[in-house]
């Protein structure tokens, strides 16, 4: 449904599917399907962990951890049954790149999803979508009954005498769900309140057993390293940050679009020339590199050149996240966008702590009265001073993520909320998104 | 309490996937509110006294989520994301064209109960903004113009 677009700077890996029809099984067949868990069953869990390990492949869903350590802390014995959990909860602002996985190449999560149940020793496996999906929910449905129906799910898979089930389950709504162990109590049936770590789910997960959860992106890439190995992986991308990734280009772009890029590419090529650069002859002001949750980069920082991986966009004070790059040219007003930033995470705040769900509202509240005119020169502070009281001080990251933005707008953009005070307009108010960008036929 | 075939060949199907029955409540809740409308009195106790919850259990897991409701709705939900990445490209501007065009506002129903309108958050389809979700089909790279006409043929499609 959604549109593919291409750049002859793409590297494709997980996207290498899209568009070739891989949703029929016998075509992902045709196209090297279900090699690479044919391929992993003659391994040892070890060699697999390691192999993914040393591929530098790090979690798609936002933390960048490395998916082969990860795999390494689920227990060898455990009396519990171990599952394999598929995160495709897929809200996180700016980030819509887990959908056409599911919509194109549904296989490949499934194989991931296997892959990884071999190499900790679980035998089953979910794939939750969120509930606004539901028509990709139902090619995955159909996927795993094909999977099924082909006896490569089931018992004795692939004549090796093992058992691994993969069921689907469908959300309902929810951003807070996609928090790894919100997303555990959601698929138990409740609400999505997060659990106390430690225990980490590696160890105590669903049902308390142990269990690994992966965004939907991470999953399909592991087949791509078991065929293609480790150092081939790695070598794609930056150095501890392997492969390529699907970055989500949104906002005041004349191309925006899903591009599948190498990690470590440059931010600045990717808004002038993947993104084909700021529409109307207008400049940029800034970028939010990986999701709503992160610190906005200024139109300077973009220009000095960072790399898009993990480690250079830590450095460089912001986060690589979920992959989602919304860019803002110079008609967007901060104030706002602040507004509408947190508006979402007061929506999303599940309301468990403190911190989290009075410092969301309180944001609001300010930023609300604030941008209609009614802003005094100490809400500046207020606001900043709120938003550092609440990082780390919350029992899951999403008061961080609410936090952190928060921060970088004030601190970065002090001037444009200066320019809100004694009363007067939205500086911005004349240009609306709808006059200055062009939208694609 | 009578769901379709489908429904409850899908209901039995999901408790053989799961150690613990309560397991199948989020999803069963949602597919539940596509046949009957709404999340009913009658479709809570139903619930819970197949999964021998209490329908104050039921009814928690329900205020939780963003798209289930205990409330009737129109035919057609019209869900205008005004997240970040479609605010920079009008969707705000669709949403007041839409207040506007169906004379109601934020979860208002039109008085003949065609339509519901829905403020939401990020529907994953930001690199197509601006976005509209109809019940569950995505509308993307949307105007006013282009939003129109998919509202125009839903009319149509209740003849
Ligand atoms: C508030 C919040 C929302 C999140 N939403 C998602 C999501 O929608 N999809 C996802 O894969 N990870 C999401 N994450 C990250 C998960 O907690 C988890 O780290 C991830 O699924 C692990 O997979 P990975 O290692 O493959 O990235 C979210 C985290 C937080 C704090
Ligand atoms: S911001 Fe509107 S779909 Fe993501």
């Amino acid at each position: 449904m959604a549109d593919l677009v291409s750049h002859p700077d793409e590297v494709k890996v997980v996207s290498k599917r899209f568009g070739q029809g891989a949703v029929n099984i016998d075509r992902y067949l045709e196209l090297d399907g279900y090699k690479a868990v044919q391929k992993a069953l003659t391994m040892q869990p070890d060699e697999i962990i390691n192999l993914v390990k040393n591929s530098g492949l790090r979690g798609r869903g936002g933390a960048g951890f490395n998916t082969g350590l990860k795999w390494s802390f689920v227990p060898k014995q455990s009396a519990k049954p171990k599952y394999i959990l598929c995160n495709g909860d897929e809200s996180e602002p700016g980030t819509c790149k887990d959908r056409l996985i599911f919509e194109h190449d549904p296989h490949a999560i499934i194989e991931g999803v296997m892959i990884a149940g071999l190499a900790v020793g679980a035998q089953t496996g979910y794939i939750y979508v969120r509930g606004e999906y539901r028509y990709l929910l139902e090619i995955v449905q159909k996927a795993i009954a094909d999977a099924y129906a082909k006896g490569f799910l089931g018992k004795n898979i692939f004549d090796s005498g093992k058992t691994f089930d993969i069921y689907w389950h469908g959300g309902a709504g929810a951003y807070e769900v996609g928090e790894e162990s919100a997303l555990m109590e959601s698929l138990e049936g409740k609400r999505g309140i997060p659990r106390i770590r430690p225990p980490f789910p590696a160890v105590v997960g669903l049902w308390g057993g142990p269990t690994v959860i992966n965004n939907a992106e991470t999953l399909a890439s592991v087949p791509h390293i078991l065929l293609g190995g480790a150092e081939w992986y790695a070598n794609l991308g930056s150095p501890k940050n392997g492969g390529t990734r699907l970055f989500c280009l949104s906002g005041n772009l004349n191309k925006p679009g899903v591009y599948e890029l190498p990690m470590g590419y440059s931010l600045k090529k990717m808004i002038y020339e993947v993104g084909g650069g700021i529409p109307n002859g207008r400049k940029l002001k800034g970028v939010v590199p990986g999701g709503s949750s992160v610190a906005i980069l200024t139109a300077d920082e973009v220009n000095a050149d960072v790399a898009m991986d993990f480690d250079a966009m830590l450095k460089a004070g912001s986060m690589l996240g979920s992959g989602g790059v919304v860019v803002l040219d110079d008609t967007a007003c901060i104030v706002n966008f602040a507004l509408r930033t947190i508006k979402f995470y007061k929506h999303e705040s599940c309301g468990w702590c403190i911190p989290c769900r009075e410092g969301t509202d309180w944001l609001q509240k300010t930023l609300i009265r604030f941008h209609s005119g009614g802003g005094v020169k100490k809400d500046i502070d207020n606001m900043y001073y709120l938003a550092e009281n609440m990082l780390g001080r919350t029992f899951c990251p999403l008061g961080d993520a609410a936090a952190m933005p928060v921060i970088a707008f004030v601190k970065k953009f002090r001037q444009e909320f200066e320019d809100h005070l004694d009363g007067k307009p939205c500086p911005f108010a004349k240009h609306s998104g709808a006059q200055q960008s062009p939208v694609m036929a | 309490m009578k769901f379709s075939d489908k429904f409850e060949k899908r209901f039995t199907e999901m408790l053989a996937h799961y150690p613990t029955p309560r397991s199948v409540l989020v999803p069963t809740l949602l597919y539940a509110q596509d046949e009957v409308g709404y999340l009913s009195d009658e479709v809570i106790a139903e619930l819970a006294n197949r999964l021998s919850l209490t329908e104050l259990d039921v009814r928690n897991v329900i205020s939780y989520y963003s798209m289930l409701t205990t409330k009737p709705r129109g035919k057609f939900n019209v869900q205008v994301c005004t997240n970040i990445a479609c605010m920079l490209r009008g969707g705000e501007e669709l949403m007041e064209h839409c207040e506007q065009k169906l004379g109601i506002g934020n979860k208002g129903t039109t008085a003949d109960g065609v339509f519901t309108l829905e403020e939401v958050e990020c529907i994953g389809a930001c690199s197509w903004a601006p976005a509209v979700q109809v019940n569950y089909d995505f509308h993307e790279n949307l105007t006013p113009a282009k939003l129109d006409k998919v509202l125009d043929e839903c009319r149509k499609r209740i003849g």
